[in-house]
């Protein structure tokens, strides 16, 4: 550059070229920038769809379950409406209606194009009112006002009841009511739970075990009969056997039903009575009520206490009033299980397939097909494998298991049906094909350098694959189940097909033998949220529930795939430092 | 083993016969190569080696790029096994035993050999396991022989005094010239016949280099050992005998005094000398 100068300036008739001397700017599109825009646009735009949806489902998941303000509004026509102001919406009235307003409101009604607002309460007292929500039109509301006394009532049946306590009974004695909070009321509401719970406990388990003798004895006389025939002696034995065991158990039975009954009776003396703003009123049992709160009157410790009490419910109990209501332990659980198993079968089966087309198939024609066809079950509809699933496993597999091992149990299918073993199947069939390229990719990826050195010390094949190759590759192999496991959990639409329904309070693990039950029908988050969105007579009191059980579900996901990523890390971190 | 009838060399390839003149070690020879070729499917890589190599001496493959010395000692360690379509003749044998034989069981044989690679390859594992590799997988599982073993390959190989306090931390957090005595310490763990090192140096720096010579030299004498180097200076350095290479042919094998001093050869002359290559 400097000599360029020097000439330039030593002999100025010399031509030479100007933009020797000026330093040229790498043009735009040489240095790429443009693609790095978009580049860099397309996943800002990416993130943002993800973070949008998360705040989302967070945001209307969080606070489905913070109590909300009563409103009572008396309406221009004398029609007394109270609820929880659920959502506001602008519609068109027909004109009609319009030509039926005050000139005032017909104004207003103009300004706005023919629209007006609208509000839905959740008027609960579905087995008075015939309805749970109520829309009421701006132009109807003629005084909203919030007391202090109406409560919120959550019930075991019929959805919540908005009203006042008229009265309680104790023993069927009749009690002063002064507030929700009184402790003697508190006391006898915990003391009828308890009691409908130690109902419960009674009717699942004594009595449930009872039940479940008794069929396995019904099972074995079956058995019997198919084996040697009715008239024979075998026959005859075991129907007395049965006969004087059924006995034995009836005894049982009637001693833990009038324990039951017992604590029926207990509970039926605790009533309270409530009351609409109608003044309509409804008795109903202690033991019916889940809680009830003030609304209009809570303080910040109370508001919290209901708020967490319901995740609390929601956690750990089981579902009521058709989804809408309730906890969804079982569809936690059930989604645990399902998950869990598909790993314990997906990870052996794709990292075996992977290891046997890696290091040991010759590859050729048949090996890239078989590859290309593994490829290719990964972009199958999941629904393809639900029917496979529900044809292959639950019918001609579960059907065969059946007619050898259960023969006594027919017509009856025990493993010829959806269940929990063959939802895991499928969708560990589902799920394969990423395993296998996973593992297939972290397999090739070891440096060969590796398996050299530890065949030249005279290891074998196989003893290099154990040693060697696969704590090297098992990282790579992680990632693979673990995207497995991501994909699987969020499945629905096969498991519809092969085990999983909306309603199964059974778990598939519990005390009775075999203690694990695989063949039994569970609940799925996914599905539940299907269910209760777009399935139940009340979809507009699943809503919130549907979003609520999303922030479970994606937390859930998040929670196994962490977990996951945590032992691969741990794994990682064992082989870093490598110098290759 | 039936010996197939070797290919004829090209006429293009056409060189004289191979010139030896080798120093013996007094003690016999380990490997005899004979008339070893060797192809990659169509393409020939070593045309019929013929060459011994002697016990407890220090042997030299030394040549040009591409020349064949890394594929002939990939030869008698079976290695090239693992190469897709290819074809070997001729025939090699340890201590009498050709390794190439039908009833030859691939695995023994490379019990009774020790390689070094071109870069240093600890297994992700700790020094320890590293070490006792070899024994691991033949089934050695007595801890005092483990122990012992450990310790030996490990003085054996100049690297007991570093790593004598972390022989269970991770093998991979060693520098690369620890890593390529750890190797060493590795290929001599299971007392081989044979040492092969192909290019040990090569991805080291000078001051690794220079131990790892050292070693060598200490090395040779209780061990036979045949190495792959690039470095011209190195295999006068390290070695007792050297076989120049070229063009899959063996030219020269000889003493190294003679081959790096008087050559008798022609092309010989000209690598050493730095004239090609």
């Amino acid at each position: 550059m400097m000599s360029a100068i020097t000439q330039t300036i030593a002999t100025p008739t010399e031509a030479v070229p100007m933009s020797r001397t000026t330093i040229r700017r790498t043009d735009l599109r040489a240095r790429g920038e443009p693609a790095l825009w978009s580049l860099g646009g397309a996943l800002a735009l990416g993130v943002i769809m993800i973070i949008g949806f998360l705040v989302l489902v967070f945001a209307n998941g969080i606070v489905t379950f913070i109590p909300k303000p009563l409103a009572v509004v008396t309406e221009t026509d004398g029609t007394v409406t109270a609820g929880e102001p659920f959502r506001s919406e602008l519609y068109k009235p027909s004109p009609e209606i319009i030509a039926s307003l005050s000139p005032e409101w017909r104004e207003r009604v103009k300004a706005e194009n023919g629209y007006v607002s609208r509000t839905l309460y959740r008027t609960g007292n579905f087995d008075i009112y015939g309805e749970d929500f109520r829309w009421v039109p701006a132009f109807q509301a003629a005084k909203i006002e919030h007391p202090k006394n109406l409560s919120f009532f959550e019930r075991m049946e019929w959805g919540p009841f908005v009203g006042t306590v008229k009265s309680f009974k104790v023993g069927g004695a009749e009690q002063a009511f002064t507030s929700l909070s009184d402790p003697k009321f508190i006391q006898v509401h915990d003391e009828s739970r308890a009691r409908a719970e130690e109902i419960r406990a009674i009717e699942r388990g004594k009595i449930g075990h009872i039940n479940h003798e008794l069929e396995t004895e019904r099972l074995d006389l079956r058995k019997v009969e198919l084996e040697h025939g009715r008239n024979s002696a075998e026959y005859k034995a075991a129907q007395d056997r049965l006969t004087a065991r059924a006995a034995e158990l009836q005894v049982d039975y009637d001693k833990f039903s009038a324990e039951v009954q017992k604590l029926r009776e207990m509970n039926a003396g605790n009533t309270l009575t409530l009351a609409e703003v109608g003044g309509r009123e409804k008795t109903i049992e202690f033991s019916a009520l889940v809680r009830a709160y003030a609304a209009n009157d809570l303080s910040l410790l109370q508001t919290l206490g209901v708020y967490f009490s319901r995740w609390g419910e929601f956690l750990a109990d089981e579902p009521r009033e058709a989804n809408t209501e309730g906890g969804v332990f079982p569809a936690i659980f059930g989604t645990f299980a399902m998950t869990l198993l598909m790993v314990i079968v997906v990870a052996p089966f794709g990292i075996i397939t992977a290891l046997y087309l890696r290091e040991y198939a010759k590859q050729g024609k048949l090996v890239s097909f078989v590859r290309i066809s593994v490829n290719n079950l990964a972009g199958v509809p999941s629904i393809v494998y639900g029917v496979f699933g529900l044809g292959f496993f639950a019918y001609v597999l579960g059907g065969s298991i059946d007619a050898l091992f259960y023969p006594e149990r027919l017509p009856n299918p025990t493993f010829g049906t959806g269940g929990l073993m063959w939802a895991s199947l499928t969708l560990a069939l589902l799920t394969v094909p990423v395993v296998i390229v996973a593992t297939e990719e972290a397999l090739a990826a070891v440096p060969r350098s590796m398996r050299e050195g530890s065949l030249a010390c005279g290891a074998s094949k196989w003893q290099t694959i154990r040693y060697i190759v696969l704590p090297r590759a098992m990282p790579g192999i992680l990632t693979g189940v673990i995207l497995a496991m991501a994909r699987g959990a969020g499945e629905v639409a096969p498991l519809m097909l092969v085990g999983v329904v909306k309603l199964a309070p059974e778990l598939p693990v519990d005390g009775l033998f075999p203690f694990v039950h695989l063949e039994r029908s569970f609940m799925h988050l996914g599905f539940h949220i299907f269910d209760v969105g777009f399935q139940s007579r009340n979809a507009e009191a699943g809503k919130p529930m549907v979003f609520v059980t999303t922030v479970l579900l994606i937390a859930l996901v998040t929670f196994v795939n962490a977990t996951a990523i945590i032992v691969r890390n741990r794994l990682k971190k064992k082989f870093a430092g490598s110098q290759f | 083993m039936n010996m197939e009838t070797a290919v004829a060399p090209r006429p293009d390839h056409a060189f004289e016969s191979t010139v030896y003149h080798v120093r013996a070690g007094g003690s016999g020879s380990v490997l005899e190569i004979k008339d070893l070729s060797l192809f990659y499917g169509p393409a020939q890589a070593l045309y019929t080696v013929n060459m011994t190599v002697e016990k407890g001496l220090v042997t030299a493959l030394i040549g040009p790029s591409g020349c064949g010395k890394s594929t002939l000692l990939r030869c008698i360690n079976r290695m090239n096994d693992l190469v897709d379509a290819v074809k070997i003749t001729g025939q090699i044998t340890l201590n009498g035993e050709d390794i190439y034989a039908r009833a030859a069981d691939v695995i023994a044989l490379r019990k009774r050999m020790g390689m070094v690679f071109q870069k240093p390859n600890p297994f992700p594992m700790s020094i320890f396991e590293n070490v006792v590799y070899p024994l691991r997988v033949d089934g050695v599982r007595d801890k005092t022989v483990l122990e012992e073993t450990c310790e030996r390959a490990l003085k054996g190989s100049a690297l007991w005094n570093e790593v004598k306090d972390r022989l269970d931390q991770s093998a991979l957090g060693m520098s690369g010239g620890q890593q390529q005595r750890l190797c060493i310490a590795r290929a001599i763990a299971a007392d081989p016949e044979v040492l092969l090192m192909d290019e040990p140096c090569s991805a080291l720096d000078p001051i690794a280099t220079a131990k790892i010579e050292d070693l060598i030299n200490e090395l040779a004498g209780q061990y036979t050992v045949v190495i792959v180097t690039h470095n011209m200076q190195q295999a006068a350095r390290v070695s007792d005998n050297t076989a120049f290479m070229y063009l899959g042919r063996l030219i020269e094998y000889g003493d190294t005094e003679v081959m790096f001093q008087t050559p008798k050869c022609g092309r010989t002359q000209d690598y050493v000398t730095g004239r090609f290559g």
